[in-house]
């Protein structure tokens, strides 16, 4: 009989499940995929129950559900930070109170009850700590054999970063740094302080941050204050946050507003109000301080496991502009970061953690080029599904029996500007699209960020678009010397494909800066000439190659545009039906599923935008 | 009976007896406006709070 574990992640945001057999990870996916509402975090019932049948498994044949935190311990944090901070953090008290006395204190039965809706006895329960589900996620699935673990995140029970070691079937933790002192945390507070929502609009931010001004007074001035006001950061990368200035240990809001205005001298940007320049040197400033502490930590990290070989995993790994700086600085020889490396993730490591650490398994590195298999870890749907699809909206579609032919046609209706719709194999896990539910676009389209923006998603013109590029072709346009196979490095476009920026350039409106001419690969091109380069090879995901492979021949560049195949606030399509009202509701051009090719103009069903966009809450 | 044994074991292993008053108390208040929710007590349960 194989050892099964299911993995749970649930019940803060981004619920997940993933389903190990004998240490293969055979599924994983996030329930929100499912549900069809963002970032959902109701126990992952349709998440578990596609991991199952992508097995051939019940729930009487699993093991072990392991869920990725341990809930007596939070609810500690939570009584010795509402105690530490008495009498403030009544009204907070009283309002988290009645759920953790009503529902999450009793977490085991109600995982019972959940797991018992599956079709069996629930299976026994196992609770590895968040960030050791973090750092199991990290460093398992990698490729290293030994490896310096950095997990960086909000906050978990207590912990807010470790730093570790693995090596063998083991991992050692050698430091731990606890709430309320958190680098994510701190990064929100900035979020939700420039108009975006916490836990979804820190990309945004992110995205926003090369927009502001290095050179400006502004942005010197308060880099300056939040290092002398907001947070004493130590050589070794440890920090303390002062809490006069943040409200999220004991209040329901980030940070306490009216101090932020007197520090920094500008309000709380309302969601959705237009962005001054003062808001993105704000974001620049929080951007170079989180770039600093994440490369103090990495120093300690490497001091004490004198490692060349770094993993990572917590919600900070997924700023991928400090890992591409931490990269360059050569400090390790590779570095490693876990696709799904939020907390959705944490249901990868739970089960690593139960295999490796509960049951100590030897830990064997023979997959290349790691044991995620690409991300590509959720539901794939067969032709018969998507002709299924086609009957019921009436749809007309053009059917290819050669993949090769598809992908010259669709080649050649991208680089004619069309935005083509793709949807192929296994659903990503983790919250990048990496070529199965994709949009691709030219890259060489000046126009083209412009209208995937606010054409087809509907989204703030101000976000950069990420270049899915063969991973052989990689040094021709990045400065960048090894894949990057889940668009979690950015690293710099070369400088003979850049076109010079004009004189005045730092004081042109937003707007101006975005539509100039930056490189041969504009689309692509953030304004700060930097890419979020996702490579893609061959033996990973031999569609999506072959695709930009025949894009290259007609073309000669071998990158394409590569977004997530979804609409502002909605989560990325899983299924045909998803992908087809996706496709009929926005401005893209051509819808690819599987063999199936189906053309905007030609089809018979007519969606209305407004109503794809009225069921998402905007994220 | 999962549930005591769980509490039980969590305090011993992270030495922090000193909360379960506080998690008893927590419990009571909690299991006290569960009973009496639309009962004829609640309002005096209400008051009390």
């Amino acid at each position: 009989m194989p050892t099964v574990f299911l993995g749970i992640s649930a019940y803060y945001h981004d619920s997940a499940a993933a389903l190990m057999v004998d240490g293969d990870i055979i599924a994983a996916a996030h329930e929100e995929r499912f549900t069809r509402k963002k970032h959902d975090s109701s126990f992952p019932l349709n998440a578990a129950k596609y991991v199952l049948r992508e097995a051939g498994l019940s729930v009487s044949d699993v093991n072990a559900a392991v869920f990725y935190d341990k809930p007596f311990l939070k609810f500690e944090r939570l009584l010795e930070t509402y105690h530490g901070f008495a009498p403030k953090g009544l009204v907070s008290f009283l309002s988290a109170m009645p759920v953790w006395m009503k529902e999450k204190l009793f977490l085991r039965k109600m995982l019972k009850n959940e797991l018992e809706k599956l079709g069996g006895k629930a299976p026994k329960l196992l609770f590895p700590e968040h960030h050791l589900s973090h750092a199991a996620s990290a460093y398992f699935p990698s490729p290293f054999k030994e490896a310096a673990i950095l997990t960086i995140d909000g906050v978990g029970e207590w912990a807010t970063t470790i730093i570790g070691h693995g090596r063998g079937n083991e991992i050692k933790i050698l430091r731990q740094l606890d709430f309320p002192h958190s680098l994510g945390l701190l990064y929100s507070a900035f979020t939700y302080y420039c108009g975006f929502k916490v836990n979804s609009g820190e990309y945004k931010l992110m995205g926003l941050a090369p927009y502001g001004n290095p050179n400006s007074e502004q942005t010197k001035k308060w880099t300056e204050l939040i290092y002398n006001e907001l947070v004493d950061i130590r050589e070794d990368g440890s920090f303390l946050l002062n809490m006069d200035y943040f409200n999220y240990a004991v209040g329901l809001t980030m940070c306490r507003d009216k101090k932020w205005e007197q520090l920094f001298g500008i309000p709380k940007r309302q969601p959705e109000t237009k962005l001054s320049q003062s808001y993105m040197n704000l974001a620049l400033a929080i951007q170079n301080v989180t770039e600093d502490i994440v490369l103090r930590l990495a120093q300690t990290t490497k001091q004490l496991t004198g490692s060349d070989y770094l993993v990572m995993a917590g919600g900070v790994a997924l700023n991928c502009v400090a890992n591409g700086k931490l990269l360059r600085t050569r400090l390790f020889r590779d570095i490693w970061i876990q696709p799904a490396a939020g907390d959705a993730g944490g249901a990868v490591g739970a089960v690593y953690a139960a295999w490796h650490l509960w049951k100590g398994h030897p830990r064997e590195t023979n997959c290349k080029p790691d044991a995620m298999k690409g991300a590509y870890l959720g539901p794939e749907f067969s032709g018969k599904e998507i002709r299924r699809t086609a009957n019921r909206y009436n749809a007309p579609f053009k059917y290819y029996d050669d993949f090769n032919m598809l992908c010259a046609d669709v080649a050649e209706l991208i680089a004619k500007g069309n935005v083509i719709g793709w949807f192929q194999g296994r659903m990503e896990y983790g919250p990048r699209a990496l070529g199965n539910r994709s949009i691709l676009g030219d890259p060489r389209d000046p126009q083209m960020q412009k209208r995937m923006n606010l054409k087809i998603k509907y989204r703030e013109g101000f976000r950069p678009f990420a270049p899915a590029v063969m991973e052989e072709d990689i040094a021709q346009y990045f400065d960048l010397d090894r894949p990057s196979p889940y668009m979690l490095l950015v690293a710099p476009v070369l400088e003979n494909r850049r076109k010079p920026l004009p004189k005045n350039y730092e004081s042109l409106d937003l707007l101006d800066r975005l539509y100039h001419l930056r490189s041969d690969i504009p689309a692509v091109t953030h304004i700060d000439y930097s890419a979020r380069v996702q490579s893609v090879s061959r033996n990973t995901n031999e569609r999506f190659w072959n695709l930009i492979s025949a894009f290259k021949k007609l073309t000669g560049f071998g990158l394409l545009v590569n977004t997530s195949f979804n609409v502002r606030g909605e989560p990325i399509v899983c299924t045909p039906d998803d992908a087809y009202r996706c496709f009929m509701s926005t401005e893209m051009d051509y819808l690819v599923m599987n063999g199936f090719l189906f053309k905007k103009e030609e089809q018979n069903w007519k969606f209305d935008k407004q109503d794809l966009l009225s069921r998402y809450e905007l994220d | 009976m999962d549930f005591l044994l769980d509490l039980w074991g969590f305090l011993k292993e992270r030495k922090k007896f000193w909360l379960l008053p506080l998690i008893v108390t927590l419990l009571l208040i909690g299991g006290l406006f569960l009973l009496t929710s639309g009962s004829a007590i609640a309002p005096f349960i209400y008051s009390m709070f």
